[in-house]
């Protein structure tokens, strides 16, 4: 039997890859303990605002926000959705996926904006990230929640990092298509004002590509609630858990209610960040 | 590479890059429009980018007030460009997302200029490109020529003392265009700052510029002014300009008129008589009269004449003898303002100056043979 037949698995690279995070596990602990310690204050930090606050100061915060960003009817639909989604027994899932989302999406806006920025300004660091961006895109979340659960351990931590891996490609690519799609006159016009880098960056580059950098965030928000049930899996709770259940249970009604509160709730965020672009 | 003589296409077949601008040695006055006018992709753009250094130069030097901007660092090549040089551009280059004034106060605002003193230069600005009243509108509420003018602004806010122009003009419609060059012209009389523009219109270049550069693959092939030029190219490419350019909307009755042509008259002193006897003599039919002063006075015929002696008037006096319907034009008419007097009178067709004197004459033949050269050559 040769390589060349195909027939054997020749390379290990899965025993490599075992090898690894165990090894990871092992001996750096600490460090993902440390990374993890930012994202588990900021989401029991908001999960806890979100779930003792009066849900009516909530669904106020939401109405205003949809008022200034999408319009009268909107505001309607954003009010009636919240009181359905409390009628229906969903309010505490529901506050859960929002800080949850609220939290991956705020580190994914940290990290991918500046990313994106860079890789839109340096021909060299797109050609680099891009790969990333790729992997992290379609890398199916199953393959990356086992190691994310021995690194970071179960519950609503590991369920937002694996979101921030999953939702930051859209932010990084559309800040960078945004700052690209800016023209170059516009760019020429800043510098022969006397504008430093720092300068075109600010007053020229960023405002042209707001629209799409917003565009990005809000892809982000939707790729963010869509791994809520993947999330569940890893114990992280929320609107994913009814999901879950149902599943399992072959409870077809807990699954629809709870599977109707994501949509409700991803309708409710996409208006409000649409409105915010424009 | 240039210096080991190699040519352009030499350079390009070796390392696939162009030159851009070479051999482009020049100076501009203080206070001077100066037009450097050439074809696309002559260099004329690449040229003045490197007046500011948008465009790295490579070689050589250019002097601002004694400095050369090729040796500024970053921080003093900032400085020149927020304080001495600003630029307007042919796609006028707005930030649309800010107000109209915002995009006027844009060079202060980079400097850091305190806010109030921003608005308030930005303000004076516009007002003297004639949109305060749009201070608050954004620039797509604007059309092409008052977008140009917002740029107009923004360049003129932080008072510098040189201005480029980058085709500043050439992407608005003809009657726009000749607006913003009156424009231009007379926010020169009242502030006198260096210009450069750049321009492949010919028309707006005879227009607008004290002296013009004409370029060719990015060589500076003559400067001079509108007249030199025009009167005198240096070789064929600058001739080529003004082919297929119409000449009565470049040249003005002045520069045609020929005072050689016909005999003046000198009044007053001798009479009628002597006045006939030398239009018979040179073989002309119509005369001149002028005063002392050189001042236009009317236009007398052998006929008209003979009638007066005819008559036996006995007046030292041409008057009887003026024909009537004689309009004279002005030296700075233009060729079209002057074609339906020249054509329609017998006689050629007296030109004055501003003071009303005689400068001279235009008949029908100079006027056709002016055409005919600009045409045909």
């Amino acid at each position: 039997m040769s390589w060349y037949t195909f027939e054997e698995r020749v390379i290990p690279l899965d025993d490599w890859i075992q090898f690894g995070v165990d090894w990871l596990v092992e001996n750096h602990r600490d460090f993902f303990q440390f990374i993890k310690y930012p994202v588990e204050q900021s989401v029991d930090g908001i999960s806890w605002l979100l779930i003792f606050m009066n849900p009516w100061l909530i669904i106020l915060t939401f109405a205003v926000l949809t008022w200034k960003f999408a319009g009268r009817i909107t505001t309607f639909f954003t009010i009636f959705t919240f009181i359905l989604i409390g009628l229906l027994g969903l309010w505490e899932d529901t506050m859960t996926t929002l800080s949850m989302v609220l939290v991956s999406v705020l580190f994914c806006a940290i990290v991918g904006i500046p990313l994106g920025i860079a890789s839109g300004r340096r021909d060299r660091f797109d050609t680099f990230l891009r790969p990333i961006l790729d992997t992290m895109q379609t890398t199916p979340a199953f393959v990356y929640l086992i190691p994310v659960v021995m690194l970071f351990s179960i519950g609503t931590v590991s369920g937002v990092i694996a979101t921030i891996v999953f939702a930051m490609p859209p932010i990084v690519r559309l800040t960078n298509l945004g700052i690209r799609q800016v023209h170059p006159e516009l760019v020429e016009a800043g510098e022969a004002f006397g504008a430093t880098p720092l300068q075109v960056l600010i007053r020229v580059q960023i405002p042209q590509a707001w629209p799409s950098i917003m565009a990005g965030l809000n892809q982000t928000i939707m790729m963010a609630l869509s791994m809520v049930v993947i999330a569940a899996l890893i114990g992280a709770g929320g609107l994913g858990t009814p999901v879950f259940q149902g599943l399992n249970n072959l409870n077809i009604g807990l699954a629809t209610i709870g599977g109707l509160g994501i949509v409700l709730l991803a309708m409710v965020l996409d208006r409000i960040t649409q409105g915010m672009g424009k | 590479m240039l210096d080991k003589g190699m040519d352009k296409e030499e350079i390009f077949k070796e390392t696939g890059m162009t030159v851009g601008v070479q051999d482009a040695n020049f100076s501009v006055r203080t206070g001077e429009i100066f037009v450097v006018m050439g074809l696309s992709g002559s260099g004329k753009s690449t040229l003045v980018r490197m007046l500011n250094r948008l465009i790295e130069i490579t070689s050589g030097a250019v002097f601002v007030n004694g400095r050369n901007v090729a040796d500024l660092n970053q921080k003093e090549l900032t400085e020149l460009r927020r304080t001495q040089m600003s630029m307007v551009f042919q796609s006028f280059a707005l930030m649309p997302h800010l107000s109209v004034i915002d995009n006027a106060a844009f060079g202060l605002a980079l400097a850091k200029v305190e806010k109030t003193k921003q608005q308030e230069r930005a303000m004076e600005a516009l007002e003297q490109v004639g949109l305060g009243a749009w201070a608050d509108s954004f620039p797509h509420e604007l059309s092409g020529g008052m977008q140009q003018r917002v740029g107009l602004a923004r360049a003129l806010a932080v008072d510098p003392q040189i201005m480029l122009m980058d085709e500043a003009f050439s992407a608005l419609d003809p009657l726009i265009r000749t607006e913003m060059q009156d424009q231009l012209l007379s926010l020169q009389e009242k502030h006198k700052r260096t210009i450069v523009f750049i321009s492949h219109d010919l028309d707006e270049a005879m227009r607008i510029g004290d002296r013009i550069a004409i370029m060719e693959g990015g060589r500076i092939v003559q400067v001079g002014t509108p007249d030199e030029i025009l009167q005198n190219p240096a070789n064929d490419y600058v001739q080529a300009f003004f082919r297929g350019v119409d000449p009565t909307s470049i040249l003005v009755a002045g520069d045609i008129a020929r005072e050689t042509q016909i005999t003046v008259i000198k009044f007053p002193g001798k009479g009628p008589r002597a006045a006939l006897q030398r239009l018979i003599s040179h073989d002309r039919e119509f005369g001149y009269v002028l005063d002392k002063s050189k001042r236009f006075l009317g236009v007398v015929s052998t006929d008209s004449l003979k009638e007066m002696i005819t008559n036996n008037t006995k007046i030292d006096d041409f008057s009887d003898a003026f024909l009537e319907n004689v309009t004279p034009v002005n030296a700075d008419d233009s060729m079209q303002d002057i074609l339906d007097e020249v054509v329609t009178r017998p006689w050629p067709v007296p030109v004055l100056n501003e003071e009303k004197q005689y400068v001279g004459v235009i008949s029908k033949n100079i006027f056709l043979r002016t055409l005919q050269q600009n045409t045909t050559n």
